[in-house]
């Protein structure tokens, strides 16, 4: 309910220092926002409703035992090789880790899992390699392997 | 039912089936039905409640700070004005990382520093505004920002790391 809070009243600031700043760019851009909306919404309702069922067959004693603050570095390598491999878009993954989180998976946990998602890309590395070389393109997804690993650990102490 | 009617309705498939699956569920009193209906219910509130404001932020974003236009201005600055140059650049952006690779082709071409290059590459796979958004409602505000925080320094070291292991290795990027 807070994280809400904090978007309705930051659009109702934005949208207002838009409109007094310019009246035509506010409702363009307010076109624009809905389109993006529409076009993810649909995608992201089968999203809810997969997640919604996932949690149901997977028992939260199973997310805790692998992925909770005491399965150790093997849950956090577990997230971390899923991570790197799989191609997730971010309107996905962010419920899921919500969910894992709220199943009892630990912070450093889902924090590995998201930033190696995002940071680490195994299946795009052909593609990748095609615009930077083989060399470049294997050193920039090692070191980012390593950024996350550093992010996953960090997160878990302050959090 | 025609083909064009198939080809509409395909999209809702899902939401169609799990519509029938949770009035069946309540109907024949199938309890299982009945928690995966409750959980789904919880996270489309917590959906409902911010996304559609989220969009409204990244829709005004669009129009007043238009990636096109910083595009132009980027290039060969360099020092902070140049790191800060794209990163706003890449936080701007949406889509999965491997839409930034042609952009880094882009910025090669027009003269950008191999440092600059993966700090946009660095930029463009943790910052997204709209992604920082979705982490916010999802994750929450102190998880977003520790993690941007811990992130941020992190991609500018490999920048500095990149440009200097490749500093004599003719480093390019190709078209692809």
């Amino acid at each position: 309910m807070n994280n809400a809070l904090i978007f309705i009243s930051f659009s109702i600031f934005t949208s207002l220092v838009s409109f007094l700043l310019d009246r035509q760019k506010t409702i363009l851009g307010f076109k624009k926002g809905f389109k993006m909306f529409k076009n993810i919404v649909i995608p992201f309702l089968n999203i809810l409703i997969l997640v919604s069922l996932l949690l149901f067959i997977v028992p939260p004693q199973m997310i805790v035992k692998y992925l909770g603050a005491g399965s150790g570095a093997i849950g956090f390598a577990i997230a971390a090789v899923v991570g790197s491999i799989t191609l997730i878009p971010g309107f996905i993954s962010y419920p899921i880790a919500s969910g894992l989180l709220k199943q009892g998976a630990s912070y450093s946990t889902v924090a590995v899992f998201m930033t190696t998602l995002m940071m680490v890309g195994v299946v795009t590395l052909p593609l990748e390699i095609k615009y930077f070389g083989k060399r470049v393109a294997i050193l920039r997804n090692l070191l980012n392997l390593i950024a996350a690993i550093i992010i996953g650990i960090l997160i878990g102490i302050i959090l | 039912m025609t083909k064009k009617h198939w080809e509409n309705f395909k999209p809702y498939i899902w939401l169609a089936s799990f519509v029938i699956f949770s009035v069946g569920s309540f109907w024949f009193g199938f309890d299982p039905g009945k928690t995966i209906y409750q959980s789904f219910t919880k996270s489309f509130i917590e959906m409902i409640t911010f996304i559609p404001f989220l969009f409204i932020i990244v829709g005004l974003f669009d129009v007043w700070f238009p990636k096109e236009k910083i595009e132009k201005h980027i290039g060969r600055d360099s020092g902070i004005k140049g790191i800060l140059m794209v990163v706003i650049l890449a936080m701007l952006q949406a889509g999965p990382l491997y839409g930034a690779f042609p952009v880094a082709y882009i910025l090669y071409k027009k003269g950008a520093s191999i440092k600059n290059i993966f700090i946009y590459l660095g930029a463009f796979s943790t910052l997204k505004i709209p992604m920082l958004g979705i982490e916010i409602g999802y994750l929450g505000l102190k998880f977003t920002l520790v993690r941007t925080l811990v992130a941020l320094p992190l991609f500018i070291a490999i920048g500095y790391f990149m440009e200097w292991y490749l500093r004599d290795k003719k480093f390019k990027i190709n078209e692809v």
